[in-house]
């Protein structure tokens, strides 16, 4: 096996406040996980604000550095990618998804300017022709072609369709890995799983491999190969996904599970507060404890 | 028959911008009728664009311009006598506010002043509508946030050494402490975590039981209606196409927009291909003729792209604006417990 | 462009008012190109004669025509105006885009250079440069130099917005679509400052039109070169409110308040109609901006880390 990513004993630490108040914040504490290039999968991080799912993607990303640790993207760690070309050549094999298709696009530029530069200066297209196909290309992996998207502005698309359009501009230099940010939070709840099907069947079709960061259990259910559920910077379980949400083991993921809304509920009655007990005793080990494997392949921080 | 405690006719609620020559009209609330009753939480669900924001503007009488009323009447049937806030002088609907009328807001810390004590916030809103001596209004306050589980020390705490659950409460007892009839939630759970979210839905499902007074609580997400309304409104482009008790309609919807929404939705545990809904959100300064939803429909026929079909009822208190409304099949069974359906 | 020249005229009061009295100005001085007299000489008619149907503004203690003479006047200091404020303006953009943007150590030697700019003090520096270049001193130079001095605050300006837009989503996608920096700066960053641009453009037009006028009035320029303040220089030299020739102080402060007040309105409509907000309603994001702020106000919920968010310390989840 051939690693893609290999994250070994990362830990990230914030200092903040002045310096009369300063403390630390561990965002990220002893993280390692691994993704493979013999077989794309979708990989989901799943944790609530504060769990440092973000600031774990971050780093893959190079926007932040390890304050220990070791983050190797075929086999070459972030700090040595120090020229602009090795970055570029960096940006060629993993793109982001960001959170806001709004937000995800200059209000004041059209949409398609994003895709001109992905596809001159990362897939290198020569000639504007040359471009233009790269990108009607990659915007029909999406569903999508350039006819619909030339010389909009970003206000004149749905969020689906520029979430949509920001992942075929992700998809130009054909990219190994996605690292997709809540991307599906800002979108609309009937355009949201055309968006969570189409990063699956870019896995399936096209061999793309795709960190998924959320924070809902459903459409980490519906689309992840294997997943970590991290709780304020440790990772408590990680391991299959769907073992994992069928019967979560460790109490915060069962804590997180049962306060999962469904409309199954409707007229149930079903509003109490999740018990939190077992989760805060849990929570007091975490420091001591270690991640167990189980039979079916799955770590438990116990 | 219940007694209303908000009832709305034909209400028009329109942005009219003028900007050097470029005049644009949105329709953001248009011929919208419906009526909220006493001691219930009435749900208004929609996407980007539908108009739900608009339309807790008009009910919290937040209206300024660009957005005008344009058509309509709403009234409210408050204890103390019926009031059309946009009839009534201005002093009188002042008075409402905060002792009538209150809100829940999406961000607390709109509402919680970040460089003043919690208790400083709890006198500026609640003190003058309440109209009682100081010593009596701090114990009605203490024994209120009591009832609530929150300990009276927040009081004299800053708002950012609570945690954003602890807020968000807070915020549900500035709100309710004047024992409101009328409360507008405006997603106030939308920012929060999963765990804490279900806390302060069942928070205010709770105080809401407490005093009997109606909530109007909006929001996009349907898994949250379907845990708190009782009755759900769905707004799609600017008008209510589909209204009904809440397990009728997640069960048995009578709008295709409806019946989507519902089968859009994933849940742990099932697997079944999800259907999305193709197309974008119409533009509501040029929306579509007839039915707004047509061009979406998959049941679209001639008729739906001229003639708007009315809000008419299907059922027992179910409502939906269909021409094929008989047609229309949930496109996803409900769950492992069957839901019964009424009437 | 043509457009949007007619709409502004049509539905802006300010800027058709602005426009009319720029376009006097500019017609005005325009007529110097057509003078039958050279400015530089002097007596060639009969001297300080009052405003009358053979000399529209009278003629001065010098033996000049003083219509003339104010063309040449109001050129020569438009010409300067405009040209330390389209200097001072490319320094001030770059310093501030480039602190904005690229941060760091670039953005604390840029802004220190900034500060000591703003404490230099600026008239006895320009003084000295007069004494040191005398004669040499061109309308150039001396534009150069005061574009030198006209930069530092609108710079910090421009800053504050370019490090706003870099925590933007909208540039973190810019950089991973491999946009270069210069690329970012001045396409995906400008729009957002040109609106401070504009209307301080126009401020650094007052400021340095002012300083020069000065400058002249005391005599330290070159004087031969006729501009609003040389002619306030000569008017002065000879008493020319004791003699009684009012006329030849009240077209130079005529011709310069009317030049401020048509520019002023002029940057204003212009500001309004560039802002990226007024923009994006007349575009049609408006139903959108309104439709996504809440009841009373937007924002306030706690900053949610993003991918795009320089987000330091992610906020701790309390009990």
């Amino acid at each position: 096996m051939t690693a893609l990513l290999e994250v070994s004993h990362v830990s990230k630490h914030f200092v903040t406040g002045g310096r009369l108040s300063r403390s630390h914040i561990d965002a990220v504490v002893d993280a390692n996980l691994s993704l493979s290039s013999d077989a794309s999968e979708i990989f989901t991080i799943i944790g609530e604000s504060g769990s440092g799912k973000t600031t774990l993607a971050r780093m893959i990303l190079g926007l932040e550095h390890p304050t220990s640790g070791d983050i190797r993207f075929e086999g070459k760690r972030n700090a040595e990618r120090r020229t602009r070309a090795a970055r570029r050549d960096f940006y060629r094999r993993v793109q982001p998804i960001f959170q806001n298709p709004f937000e995800t696009f200059n209000p004041l530029k059209r949409v398609d300017r994003y895709l001109h530069a992905s596809a001159r200066t990362l897939f290198g297209a020569r000639t504007a022709s040359e471009a233009e196909s790269v990108i009607d290309g990659a915007l029909h992996k999406v569903g999508l072609s350039l006819r619909e998207v030339a010389g909009r502005y970003a206000h004149e698309l749905s969020g689906g369709q520029l979430q949509r359009v920001a992942i075929a501009r992700a998809l130009i230099p054909n990219p190994s890995l996605l690292i997709a940010d809540e991307p599906v939070s800002m979108v609309d709840a009937s355009l949201r799983m055309s968006i969570v099907t189409l990063l699956r069947d870019l896995r399936d079709e096209f061999g793309v491999s795709v960190i998924y960061i959320t924070h809902d259990l459903a459409t980490a259910y519906y689309i992840s190969d294997r997943l970590v559920i991290m709780q304020k910077g440790y990772v408590v379980e990680m391991g299959p996904a769907r073992p994992i949400l069928d019967a979560p083991e460790h109490p915060y993921s069962r804590l997180l599970k049962d306060s999962v809304l469904s409309i199954t509920d409707a007229g149930t009655d079903g509003l109490v507060s999740a018990d939190r007990s077992e989760s805060a005793a849990a929570w007091e080990r975490v420091g001591t404890a270690t991640l167990q494997e189980r039979e079916d392949g799955r770590f438990v921080r116990l | 028959m219940t007694e209303n405690v908000l009832t709305v006719t034909s209400l028009k609620a329109y942005y009219r911008m003028s900007y050097f020559g470029v005049d644009r009209e949105v329709r953001a609330v248009d011929d919208v009728t419906l009526s909220v009753r006493k001691n219930e939480v009435y749900g208004i669900a929609g996407e980007s664009s539908s108009g739900k924001t608009t339309l807790i503007k008009t009910f919290a009488s937040a209206i300024r311009p660009p957005l005008k009323i344009v058509g309509g009447s709403m009234t409210y049937h408050f204890e103390n006598g019926d009031i059309d806030p946009y009839a009534a002088p201005q002093a009188k609907v002042d008075a409402l506010r905060w002792s009538h009328l209150s809100y829940i807001m999406q961000g607390s810390m709109s509402l919680l002043n970040p460089v003043r004590r919690v208790r400083r916030t709890f006198e500026d809103f609640a003190f003058r509508p309440m109209g009682l001596p100081r010593s009596e209004f701090w114990g009605r306050v203490e024994s209120h946030l009591q009832r609530l589980d929150l300990s009276p020390n927040v009081l004299s705490a800053y708002p950012h050494q609570l945690s954003g659950g602890m807020r968000q409460r807070v915020t549900i007892a500035l709100a309710t402490v004047c024992q409101p009839e009328f409360v507008i939630a405006d997603e106030p759970t939308t920012a929060l975590d999963v765990v804490v979210q279900k806390d302060v839905l069942a928070m205010i499902r709770d105080v809401q039981r407490q005093m009997g007074s109606s909530v109007v609580f909006v929001t996009h997400d349907m898994s949250v209606h379907a845990n708190i309304a009782d009755r759900i409104g769905i707004m799609y482009a600017g008008r209510l196409v589909e209204e009904g008790p809440t397990r009728t309609l997640l069960a048995a919807p009578r709008h295709p927009y409806t019946a989507h929404l519902v089968a859009s939705l994933p849940r742990i545990g099932d697997t079944t291909p999800k259907v999305a809904l193709e197309g974008r959100p119409p533009n509501l300064a040029e929306p579509p003729t007839g039915c707004r939803f047509h061009p979406r429909c998959p049941l679209a026929i001639e008729k739906c792209t001229t003639d708007v079909p009315p809000l008419e009822p299907v059922g027992l208190d179910h409502r939906s604006a269909c021409w094929r409304s008989a047609e229309v099949r949930p496109l996803t069974r409900i769950g492992h417990q069957e839901l019964e359906v009424a009437g | 462009m043509l457009a949007v020249v007619r709409d502004l005229i049509r539905y802006n009061k300010e800027f058709t008012i602005g426009a009319v009295l720029v376009a006097i100005i500019v017609g005005f001085s325009c007529l110097s190109f057509f003078s039958p007299v050279d400015p530089t000489l002097v007596y060639l008619v009969p001297p300080e004669r009052p405003p009358s149907t053979e000399y529209w503004f009278g003629t001065n203690s010098r033996g000049q025509d003083l219509f003339w003479q104010a063309t040449f006047a109001i050129r020569n200091t438009l010409a300067f105006g405009l040209l330390v404020a389209v200097l001072s303006r490319i320094i001030s953009v770059t310093v501030g885009l480039v602190a904005g943007y690229i941060g760091g150590w670039v953005d604390r030697v840029l802004m220190s250079i900034n500060d000591v700019v703003v404490a230099l003090p600026i008239f006895p520096i320009l003084v000295l440069v007069y004494f040191v270049l005398r004669a040499d001193l061109t309308t150039l130079k001396l534009a150069i130099v005061m574009a030198c001095f006209g930069w530092p605050f609108d710079a910090r300006l421009i800053r504050s917005i370019a490090v706003g837009l870099r925590h933007r989503e909208f540039t973190h996608h810019a950089v991973f679509a491999g946009m270069s920096a210069r690329k970012i700066m001045f396409e995906e960053h400008l729009p957002y400052v040109m609106p401070i641009v504009l209307s301080t453009a126009m401020a650094n037009m007052i400021w340095s039109i002012g300083l020069s006028v000065t400058l002249a009035v005391l005599g330290f320029t070159d004087l031969n070169i006729p501009s609003i303040g040389t002619m306030l220089y000569w008017a002065n030299n000879h008493s020319a409110m004791v003699v009684g020739t009012w006329w030849w102080i009240a077209v130079p402060v005529v011709l310069v308040v009317v030049t401020f007040v048509g520019l002023y309105l002029l940057a204003v409509s212009l500001n309004e109609y560039i802002d990226p907000r007024s923009r994006l309603r007349r575009m049609g994001g408006a139903a959108l901006v309104s439709a996504t702020s809440t009841l009373v106000a937007e924002g306030g919920a706690a900053p949610v880390p993003t991918l795009g968010a320089d987000v330091r310390g992610e906020p701790e989840g309390r009990p």
